[in-house]
């Protein structure tokens, strides 16, 4: 890791000041892609603002119809989380299932949507429920917030502060994991919203994206076998060592069906 | 220079490090606490396993500046004098080890899982322990061990 400075804010606007009087700042969280980023020498900030902990992140409510959830608050929380089981458990399970015990007990939900790796399980129910990410300047709805791998809709200087859910009637995910990084080697989100259904991939592609075509379909029929022989464009899917884009993109339409599946057995 | 505070097994201790300085080399540079181990340094092994503030963590991957002001306990922590720790007992006890390397991290995550799960089944243990890899024993008696563990700190 090259030197640099880490700070720690008392306050948001502390926060805010520090990060736009240094424009090579980086905001820390949990640190979970962060640190292992800066150990790699893969970027290198002049100071590391750490944010966990702040009292404005850390919010945790269901109410007039939303489930809010601060930026700060860590897998683990969300997991075991009765607001968030009662809310939407399909959060809570996706939570319960990303990395390992002791990167949940330190990641959080807003670092893991500000860094939008295309694997990652947090933008398939952002995307999925149609959430809304609220930031230091404006709300920014899902769909706008994504932009591919690693990108997203987020300026300089911009802090998210939370992520506001709108209750699903009903809702499930389901990922393959790789086996050795946990990481979604697909992962998928299906949602039935006040808006219609809403189907976001993850994993399988460039960053999170919603397979329209089974949200059509699935609109018209909410069963596993609405998705038969569906079109799935896979040409932007990645293709590496663990997985051809074929197989990517079978993977996707077994997700799809074992999240419908989690469903039937619910009411 | 980041000027850190951070009880350790009870005790408090206050350095001068680089803001750089992850809270592993912190624990067995600065302090010679070398029971927590560096296996791959990408947060993959889990061999650094320590507690921070009650929490189960890999110290390669927190800055000990982030953990300024927390209370750490590392291996060194675990055992009373000479009496072993019960999960200790139940690792030497079954053989859940061999080259012994992963060893203070996997009895690390142990204590966390059984924080939560004092009954753990297989299933809740390999999830449990799904942070830390062992090279050598095929995690046969690791379980084994977890569930002594268990057992043991029921009584």
């Amino acid at each position: 890791m090259y030197s640099l400075s880490y700070v720690k804010p008392k306050s948001l606007n502390d926060a805010i000041r520090l990060l736009s009087a240094n424009p090579e700042a980086k905001l820390l969280a949990g640190g979970m892609t962060l640190l292992p980023t800066l150990k790699q020498r893969l970027a290198r900030p002049s100071h590391l603002i750490d944010i966990a902990g702040l009292p404005e992140l850390r919010k945790v409510e269901s109410k007039g119809g939303k489930l809010v959830l601060g930026a700060g608050v860590k897998h683990v929380e969300v997991a075991k989380s009765p607001v968030v089981k009662k809310a939407i458990a399909a959060l809570a399970g996706l939570a319960s299932e990303i990395g390992d015990p002791q990167v949940r007990n330190q990641g959080t939900l807003g670092g893991s949507v500000a860094n939008n790796d295309p694997a990652a399980d947090y933008p398939a129910a952002v995307l999925g429920l149609g959430a809304t990410v609220v930031t230091t300047k404006r709300s920014i709805a899902a769909d706008d917030y994504f932009q591919g791998l690693f990108t997203t809709a987020l300026e300089e200087g911009e802090i998210i502060l939370r992520i506001e859910f709108p209750l699903p009637k009903r809702a499930a995910y389901s990922k393959f994991p790789h086996p050795a990084s946990g990481y979604a080697m697909s992962g998928v989100f299906i949602a039935q919203t006040a808006a219609g259904v809403r189907v976001a991939v993850t994993g399988a592609g460039n960053g999170v994206f919603r397979w329209k075509e089974a949200e059509a379909a699935l609109s018209k029929s909410f069963k596993p076998a609405a998705l038969e022989g569906l079109k799935l464009d896979a040409s932007g899917f990645s293709s590496d060592i663990h997985a051809d884009r074929d197989y990517r993109a079978n993977l996707v339409r077994v997700m799809a069906k074992r999240a419908l599946a989690k469903l039937s057995g619910r009411k | 220079m980041a000027k850190v505070t951070i009880k350790v097994n009870g005790k408090t201790h206050t350095k001068s490090v680089e803001d750089r300085t992850l809270l592993v080399n912190f624990l067995r540079d600065e302090l010679g606490l070398t029971g927590t181990h560096v296996g791959c340094d990408t947060s993959q092994c889990g061999c650094c396993t320590v507690h921070v503030n009650g929490k189960a963590l890999k110290s390669c991957t927190m800055l000990a500046a982030q953990a300024n002001g927390a209370s750490v306990v590392t291996i060194e922590g675990m055992a009373k004098g000479k009496k072993l720790h019960p999960i200790q007992q139940a690792f030497s006890e079954c053989h859940g080890l061999q080259c012994g390397f992963c060893t203070p991290g996997m009895i690390m995550a142990t204590a966390g899982l059984l924080k939560d799960k004092p009954n753990p089944t297989d299933e809740e243990i390999y999830k449990g322990l799904e942070g830390n890899l062992c090279r050598c024993t095929g995690y046969i008696n690791i379980v084994k061990a977890v569930k002594k563990s268990a057992k043991m700190l029921r009584k």
